[in-house]
């Protein structure tokens, strides 16, 4: 009987698994992600194996679904009540759909946080963000400012004109403009997301504004846009690209130094932090707005009206780590 | 000429002698696999043996079943229905829009379920209007169907659903048993009457054996094949209306994928894909082992891409065995 051998063959690995398990007496804190394999979420696991090693009493279970459903995800909240762990840190497919599976849990006793992408108020008791709007406002220009000491005409290279996120980020950078000595910022061009138009939006800033130093996309299909657009009217060096975009897709132009650095969140950070935050609740710390918890190195997050934080400022990518985190994501 | 009787599709479901046996073999097989990852799972983790953690795992077979009973059916006829998950988008989506317009439970089940019946119309009258496909016209329909879901929701979602509607898909009959899987063995029951007890069940089989042959006997292949789609579409209403309970929610997402897990249920519980033999127990054992599997995977924290691969794994050995059984006795009788 093949199957019956198989069957003994996966309870024997079972079995094996569960002898491996650590002690009884450590807090389980199970992270789970849109999917597996994902570099991103691996990226993050790592972060909450740092944190659990730092703390030492905490098993870190990563877990998700294979392909990015609630459904998925459903089951796997499921089984970790089962379970009886002490803390979810969720990365949601479904801001809405997890929202009774997690109500469940939270009726059980177990922790529910959400990172990253966010369930519902209902559903969980606190949603850590990577980064907030006012602090992405200031990271864009700052960068900008960075690496221009004595000031010079700066443009904006944004997604579609009604992008909600990108609006909010450029009016908190227009608000903190003036921290920024010396820089100008000359013209806001909208490229849709569209890597082409943004190419040409591109070229149309570098032609109608001779003195022009840098340019902030705030979008990763823009900013890579306009590095390879910077690259082919042949002015590296006149003209720095920056804002905010993925490793992996622009390693390549920080190497040829059309992008001196750039910002995004950090998932190993994130992973991190998270992990503290449930760790925190489940030592008795309460999520209530105005509350301020733990997350060990990243220091410690204050909880708004909707009991939602801000990690930290986005991470910045420059000649130094992009090729390390260009494998994760 | 014995080897030729011993072919799929000349078995019918139940058989005097060697077939008999045959059968009986494969859902005696379903059983002891059953058995042996109940018991595995036991084994494996401290928290399998809990009425309520079984009873929460049940909910991760119970509305695909609910297809399922419908498909095994479908399947026996010789055709095949891949839009079911698209009718659960499409009748979610539906249900959410009624909510909008300030419907209340009663109507929104109503909505589900006639929505349902209508996309399991459009199929049937395709197929046997038209004389198309089934596998043609319910691809097409997978797209078209969630394709309208697409329209009306974008990236958005339904929400605010009355609290009275989750019941369906979060409350329970009587201790344990959830209304869900309190729905799943009515029907099991109701199906298995209807399949293996009336003429209509008879006529599903002889269809599924040879269309030329029971159209000359009389069966009428035309309307028993709609009805069939009906059901099926009947059935997705239903999973749509416990799920979207479950949910509280609706996304154009929703179910995505459901109608190769529901075919892999019904292959695995020993419905011939090429029609014409299979049983609703048999149906019911895959659900159960399709679940189990799930959930004691889930309990021990193995990926999920394991469990896709032992599942595939076991529809595969399921299928091969007997057809290994039968070239290790032909070897034997020369």
């Amino acid at each position: 009987m093949k199957i019956l051998k198989s069957l003994m063959v996966t309870a024997a690995v079972a079995v094996a698994l569960m002898a491996n398990a650590a002690h009884a007496e450590n807090k389980k804190i199970a992270l789970v992600v849109k999917a597996l394999g994902i570099g991103f979420f691996e990226a993050a696991n790592k972060g909450a194996q740092e944190a659990a090693k730092e703390l030492g009493d905490v098993e870190v279970i990563y877990t998700g679904p294979t392909s990015t459903t609630a459904e998925g995800q459903i089951e796997v909240i499921n089984s970790l009540i089962a379970q009886k762990v002490d803390a979810i840190a969720v990365s949601a497919n479904d801001t809405d759909a997890l929202v009774p599976a997690l109500k469940k849990a939270m009726e059980r006793g177990i922790k529910v946080i959400s990172w990253d992408s966010g369930v519902a108020k209902e559903g969980r008791m606190m949603h850590l963000n990577p980064s907030s709007n006012a602090l992405i406002g200031n990271m864009i220009i700052k960068l900008a400012a960075d690496h221009l000491p004595e000031g010079g005409d700066v443009a904006v290279l944004s997604a579609s004109a009604t992008a909600t996120n990108q609006n909010t980020w450029i009016a908190e950078m227009k608000k903190v403009q003036d921290n920024y000595k010396g820089i100008n910022v000359v013209a806001t061009v909208y490229g849709d997301d569209l890597a082409d138009k943004s190419y040409r939006e591109t070229q149309g800033l570098i032609q109608s504004h001779p003195n022009l130093k840098a340019i902030i996309a705030p979008t990763s299909v823009g900013i890579v846009a306009a590095a390879q657009a910077v690259t082919d009217a042949g002015k590296i060096g006149e003209i720095n690209v920056t804002g905010l975009g993925l490793p992996s897709e622009m390693a390549g132009h920080v190497k040829s130094g059309a992008s001196k650095s750039f910002a995004i969140w950090n998932p190993i950070d994130l992973g991190y932090s998270a992990t503290m935050i449930a760790y925190d609740l489940i030592n008795g710390a309460e999520a209530k707005p105005g509350a301020e918890l733990k997350m060990g190195r990243m220091g410690s997050v204050k909880l708004d009206e909707n009991n939602e934080g801000a990690m930290a400022d986005p991470f910045v990518y420059d000649a130094s780590n992009v090729e390390e985190f260009a494998k994760i994501f | 000429m014995a080897d030729a009787q011993l072919s799929p599709r000349n078995i019918p479901d139940r058989l005097q002698g060697r077939g008999a046996r045959l059968l009986k073999s494969w859902e005696a097989l379903l059983v002891i696999v059953a058995m042996a990852i109940f018991l595995g799972n036991s084994l494996a983790s401290p928290y399998f043996l809990d009425p309520w953690n079984l009873s929460d795992a049940t909910f991760n077979f119970t509305e695909k079943a609910m297809i399922a009973f419908a498909m095994a059916l479908v399947i026996i006829s010789g055709e095949i229905d891949l839009s079911v998950a698209s009718i659960i988008a499409l009748a979610s989506t539906a249900m959410g829009y009624a909510v909008q317009l300030g419907f209340d439970t009663p109507a929104l089940v109503a909505v589900g379920l006639g929505v349902g019946l209508l996309c399991g119309a459009v199929n049937g009258l395709l197929i046997t209007g038209l004389g198309l496909p089934s596998i043609v016209v319910t691809i097409g329909t997978m797209s078209l169907f969630r394709g309208l879901a697409f329209i009306v929701l974008g990236d958005q979602a339904f929400t605010g659903y009355p609290s009275s509607f989750s019941w369906f898909g979060q409350g329970y009959v009587w201790w344990v048993f959830s209304f869900e899987f309190t729905l799943f063995l009515l029907l099991a029951v109701i199906y298995g009457v209807l399949l293996h007890k009336t003429n209509f069940g008879r006529a599903v089989y002889a269809i599924g054996n040879n269309q030329t042959a029971a159209l000359f006997s009389g069966v009428r292949v035309g309307r028993v094949k709609f009805i069939l789609f009906l059901m099926t579409g009947l059935m997705a209403g239903l999973a749509s209306v416990c799920l979207t309970s479950r949910l509280g929610s609706t996304r154009p997402s929703i179910a995505l994928g459901w109608e190769l897990e529901v075919v892999t249920m019904v292959v695995l519980g020993g419905v011939s894909i090429l029609g014409g033999s299979g049983t609703i127990p048999g149906v019911v054992l895959a659900a159960l082992i399709m679940g189990m599997v799930t959930f004691g995977f889930g309990l021990l924290n193995v990926p999920g891409i394991v469990m896709s691969i032992f599942i595939g794994l076991l529809l595969i050995s399921v299928i091969a065995l007997p057809i290994l059984w039968q070239h290790a006795r032909r070897h034997f009788a020369h």
